[in-house]
């Protein structure tokens, strides 16, 4: 049920005072909670929880042709699916725009955070490199799926270990993992989306608080500061001010959520 | 039956993998529940009764039950391409052929109730795990029903019957190879579905349909003990 107008002008009202219904900040994330190992089968997997948001994230490898214009690097497909197990708005189907966003967005996160090094993916030049897929189902939608993908595809990736390559038979020996992991960068980037209801700016929304954004972006950055992915969502315009406040909140939430996955990871 | 029989993983030949269950794992479902054979784990959540759409689908005389039935891509080693496909869509309509005896969906004309399973680890007996839990998902959205369906798979290796089989029993080679028996009952010992692929006599699949019914009741009570906890009060 889409959230009704009456609980959608309560909710920005409250956020004018700096309120929100569950007594968070406007920079607060809901608790995070983080587990590894969901599938046996998968190189890495991760269920990541936002409050009641829950999503599953699965990396799986593969060897691959690599594409014309990268030759030497491994390649990467990021897809993403709202089940309508996780959500009575959620139909079963060809996937449509918001699904495919939620894809696309983590797809250039993870992509231009540089966070794998496709270059140590290659094993031959031109012929063969790994291919990485990471699949991102959502179980439960109460809002911010974004995030919480975010956060589970960087979490399967760090925990994932390449499966074993018997390169003369050209075969992937799966269920046998090597001991290697994905080459990753030391810095971990988070991708965080900030949204705007009313005048206010506010981070990791509910469903309801959601449904009243009228403007959103997507920001996937490293907790020192660079930036590196950015998406503005959604047909509000944003003022410049309100822009650089979007900048700054992000900035501040990032550092904390990187703290939390950090020891979530350990 | 051979004493000398050793299952791949050591296990009695009517000897369940551990089982578990859990009622109420999607929030923003009706009904939701998780069961687990050893490491194949499923889950299902239930929407409705809620009206049908399209509207042309529309049954006056009852509800319709619509299940679906999915793998993850990363449940199973090599890589499942996301969507649906014949063998799921099959063991979709499966699922709610073995359902629909148990529940009361006359009360629902116009109506329908979706079960969406999902198997988020693989380790075969997909399709009992996945009935298992979407039967205990159904109960948790109150959904009237006669009783409980409890699902198991019969395995033949060689010339043994075993009880839930898993990956490697059902990539058995040795002897005869391996057949495939997925059952499913009712509480009071009526079948629901049955599925057999490989080779049997007669005789043995009786034998193995009394195994089915002896596992069963098993699983019937790890189902009920799921039920029964999360009507617990704190």
């Amino acid at each position: 049920m889409e959230t009704p107008d009456l609980t959608g002008d309560r909710i920005k009202q409250y956020l004018k005072e700096g309120k929100r219904f569950d007594n968070r900040k406007l920079d607060e994330f809901r608790e995070i909670s983080i587990e590894g190992g969901i599938s046996s089968k998968a190189e890495g997997s991760a269920r990541v929880k936002l409050g009641k948001t829950e999503v599953l994230v699965g990396v799986k490898m593969d060897v691959t042709e690599p594409y014309p214009d990268s030759p030497d690097k491994g390649n990467l497909m990021v897809t993403a699916e709202l089940l309508p197990l996780s959500s009575e708005r959620y139909e079963s189907g060809p996937p449509k725009f918001p699904a495919i966003e939620v894809g696309r967005l983590i797809d250039r996160f993870i992509r231009e955070s540089k966070f794998i090094d496709f270059e140590k993916l290659c094993i031959k030049k031109g012929e063969k490199v790994w291919g990485v897929f990471i699949d991102i189902y959502s179980i439960n939608d109460d809002g911010n799926l974004v995030d919480a993908a975010g956060i589970g595809a960087i979490a399967a990736l760090r925990m994932a270990k390449i499966p074993k390559y018997d390169a003369k038979n050209e075969k992937v020996l799966y269920g046998e993992l090597s001991d290697k992991n994905i080459p990753l960068r030391k810095e971990t980037p988070i991708s965080l989306t900030a949204h705007k209801l009313g005048e206010t700016m506010i981070i990791d929304p509910t469903k309801e608080e959601e449904d009243v954004s009228e403007a959103k972006m997507t920001l996937g950055g490293t907790p020192e500061g660079v930036i590196s992915s950015i998406q503005k969502g959604d047909s509000k315009e944003l003022s410049i001010d309100e822009v650089n406040k979007i900048l700054e909140l992000t900035e501040k939430a990032r550092k904390n959520v990187f703290s939390k996955i950090e020891k979530l990871l350990k | 039956m051979t004493k000398e029989f050793k299952r791949p993983d050591g296990r009695k030949v009517d000897e369940i993998r551990k089982m578990s269950a859990k009622v109420g794992v999607v929030p923003n479902a009706d009904g939701s529940a998780m069961f687990s054979f050893g490491d194949t784990v499923a889950i299902a959540a239930v929407y409705g009764p809620k009206k049908m759409h399209p509207q042309h689908q529309q049954d006056p005389e009852k509800g319709t039950l619509r299940c679906t039935y999915n793998m993850l891509s990363f449940s199973v080693t090599d890589r499942i391409r996301p969507g649906p496909n014949r063998r799921s869509t099959e063991i979709g309509k499966i699922t709610g052929w073995s359902l629909e005896p148990v529940i009361m969906i006359k009360k629902y004309p116009n109506m329908v109730v979706d079960v969406h399973i999902h198997i988020i680890q693989a380790n075969a007996s997909t399709r009992c795990a996945g009935i298992n839990a979407a039967v205990l998902a159904l109960a948790h959205a109150g959904i009237p029903m006669r009783e409980l369906v409890s699902s198991v798979s019969i395995g033949k290796l060689d010339k043994q019957l075993v009880v839930d089989v898993n990956k490697d029993e059902e990539d058995w080679e040795e002897g005869e190879g391996a057949t495939d028996i997925p059952i499913t009952m009712t509480n009071s010992g009526k079948l629901t579905h049955l599925q057999l692929d490989g080779k049997i006599t007669t005789k043995d699949l009786k034998e193995a349909i009394k195994l089915a019914e002896k596992a069963t009741k098993e699983v019937y009570e790890v189902q009920k003990k799921a039920l029964k906890e999360s009507l617990k009060i704190e």
